[in-house]
């Protein structure tokens, strides 16, 4: 194309902004993987964005692990109690909160909470020029601004994964002990019992890139923002939504090939 | 006539912006359509214009933030469009491009705003020597005391001033003021033209001043150019093109006065 050419329609409108924007996000992985392993790696600003990104979710991530570890116990317990295995309960458990609960349900939150505001700041950083300000002072703004968020939520997201599964399960743990006398080595002894290398790598493998999404796609949304305010609350809006999506079907893709790999 | 050379003018040193027959669409739009224009050394240059003339896009095609579609253009003897990543970053080390929205980074001090360009260009520089250079910027645009303000805490006029102290940290050879005044009170935009005139006198530095303010243009600039529908008018000192019979001018002149 001539530059200064009006781009042809092939399709429609709507179809072809569609690919555009496939494309564009694509571009902008790549430029990722291409920056994150040359020097300068901006370490600091890698750990002020996992303080960021981690130690501010601690508080929202606890609460809720440790409710949905609470209700999932009571409200599995009738059904196994029905069937006369209510002391599988921590298995049952240790399974839905290693396996699935624990990685989606950080995921989601973070998704919700790191992938709303790195949109937003980065959109509005863009709309004010801030970005613009960046470059002609010699700073490549796509390596400090994007490269040390996504791996800060790339490497914050597993842990605080993890750190859900834990709270979960002493959430179950307090609701078990508060109707039986199992003590706390025998909980998580059996809770941990029906689970596998292949589940913990899974696990992990797949919070890493729940925190990988969120963060490109934050970025992404913010770093590509237009419109002025209205851009702000669209990045951040749509920073959200596509994540959330795209998590949901990573899920779907990761726990068909960790079922393969179990099952081979 | 279009200035070809600076050796027209003894007190002018060589070229440090050559222009020539610049061209940017945005799509079917064509914003400018192929523009001349050379800025000497100790030269501070004026580009007026209406809103949305294509003045900003102008600068920020000598900065390297928008690419042109055609023309050539040398910035401190350097093409351009041929430099590779590093070799445009080490050229925009040389300028300074102050924004019209001042673009301070709203998540650090007014300290820390003008700290950043320092520390991330100059290596292995102690604490105590990126504190004086923000301090000898700072006191440069008077705002010393305000060091540990967040932006939001300051004035228009002050962000104004921060964003030039931010430009000028790095002690460029050229300076690119995007509408330093648009938004501001009268006598703000005095000291504000007064604090260009200074930094020119105490840095050396070669400006382009992108404004539609005539009082700042006649108050800080050698020379002024009128870019209208995408072409640069023939330029000339604010007293020349006073008395021009061009009537794009004329019109430009009469409406701002009576503004």
């Amino acid at each position: 194309m001539i530059k200064g050419d009006t781009p042809k329609i092939i399709f429609s409108e709507q179809i072809d902004q569609y690919f555009m924007g496939v494309y564009s996000a694509y571009k902008f992985v790549i430029r990722f993987f291409k920056e994150v392993f040359v020097p300068p790696f901006h370490l600091r600003a890698i750990i002020t964005q996992s303080y960021e990104i981690g130690v501010k979710s601690l508080a929202l991530i606890s609460v809720t692990g440790f409710i949905i570890g609470i209700v999932f116990t009571k409200q599995s317990r009738p059904s196994l109690e029905d069937f006369g295995a209510a002391s599988w309960l921590p298995n049952l458990v240790g399974i839905a909160i290693i396996r699935a609960l624990g990685p989606v349900l950080t995921a989601l939150i973070c998704a919700g909470k790191v992938g709303s505001s790195i949109g937003a700041e980065l959109s509005s950083m863009k709309v004010t020029e801030q970005i613009e300000a960046m470059e002609v002072s010699a700073i490549n703004p796509f390596k400090y601004l994007v490269v040390t968020r996504v791996v800060a939520s790339t490497i914050m997201v597993p842990l605080l994964a993890m750190y859900c599964v834990f709270i979960g399960l002493i959430g179950s743990y307090i609701n078990v002990h508060a109707g039986e006398t199992t003590s706390f080595t025998t909980f998580f002894k059996d809770a941990f019992s029906s689970i596998t290398f292949i589940d913990l790598s899974a696990a992990t493998a797949k919070a890493t890139v729940y925190g990988f999404t969120i963060g490109i796609i934050g970025c992404y949304k913010g770093y590509n923002a237009t419109k002025g305010t209205h851009g702000v609350g669209k990045a951040a809006n749509e920073a959200v939504v596509l994540a959330m999506f795209l998590v949901f079907l990573e899920e779907v893709i990761i726990v068909q090939v960790s079922n393969w790999v179990r099952y081979f | 006539m279009e200035k070809t050379n600076c050796k027209e003018d003894k007190n002018q040193g060589e070229p440090v912006i050559s222009i020539q027959g610049l061209h940017k669409s945005f799509g079917a739009l064509e914003v400018l359509k192929g523009i001349d224009l050379i800025v000497c050394k100790g030269e501070n240059v004026a580009v007026l214009g209406k809103s949305g003339s294509g003045k900003s896009v102008l600068i920020k095609i000598i900065v390297g933030l928008l690419k042109p579609d055609r023309g050539s253009l040398k910035v401190l003897e350097k093409e351009v469009e041929a430099l590779n990543g590093k070799e445009l970053d080490e050229l925009r080390l040389r300028i300074g491009f102050s924004f019209q929205s001042s673009a301070l980074y709203d998540s650090m001090s007014v300290f820390q705003n003008l700290a950043f360009p320092l520390i991330m260009n100059v290596k292995h520089l102690a604490k105590k020597e990126v504190a004086e250079a923000v301090e000898e910027a700072l006191e440069a645009v008077g705002l010393k005391d305000k060091a540990e303000r967040m932006p939001a805490e300051l004035s228009g006029g002050q962000r104004k001033r921060v964003g030039i102290a931010r430009a000028l940290i790095l002690k460029p050879e050229i300076m690119l003021y995007d509408e330093p005044t648009a938004g501001l009170d009268p006598i703000t935009s005095a000291e504000i033209n007064e604090l260009i005139n200074e930094v020119q006198e105490k840095y050396n530095t070669s400006s382009i001043i992108i404004t539609h303010d005539l009082t700042c243009a006649k108050n800080t600039c050698n020379r002024i150019v009128m870019l209208v529908e995408g072409k640069f008018l023939p330029s000339g000192k604010f007293e020349e093109l006073f008395k021009t019979d061009n009537q794009q001018v004329k019109d430009f002149f009469s409406y701002n006065f009576i503004q």
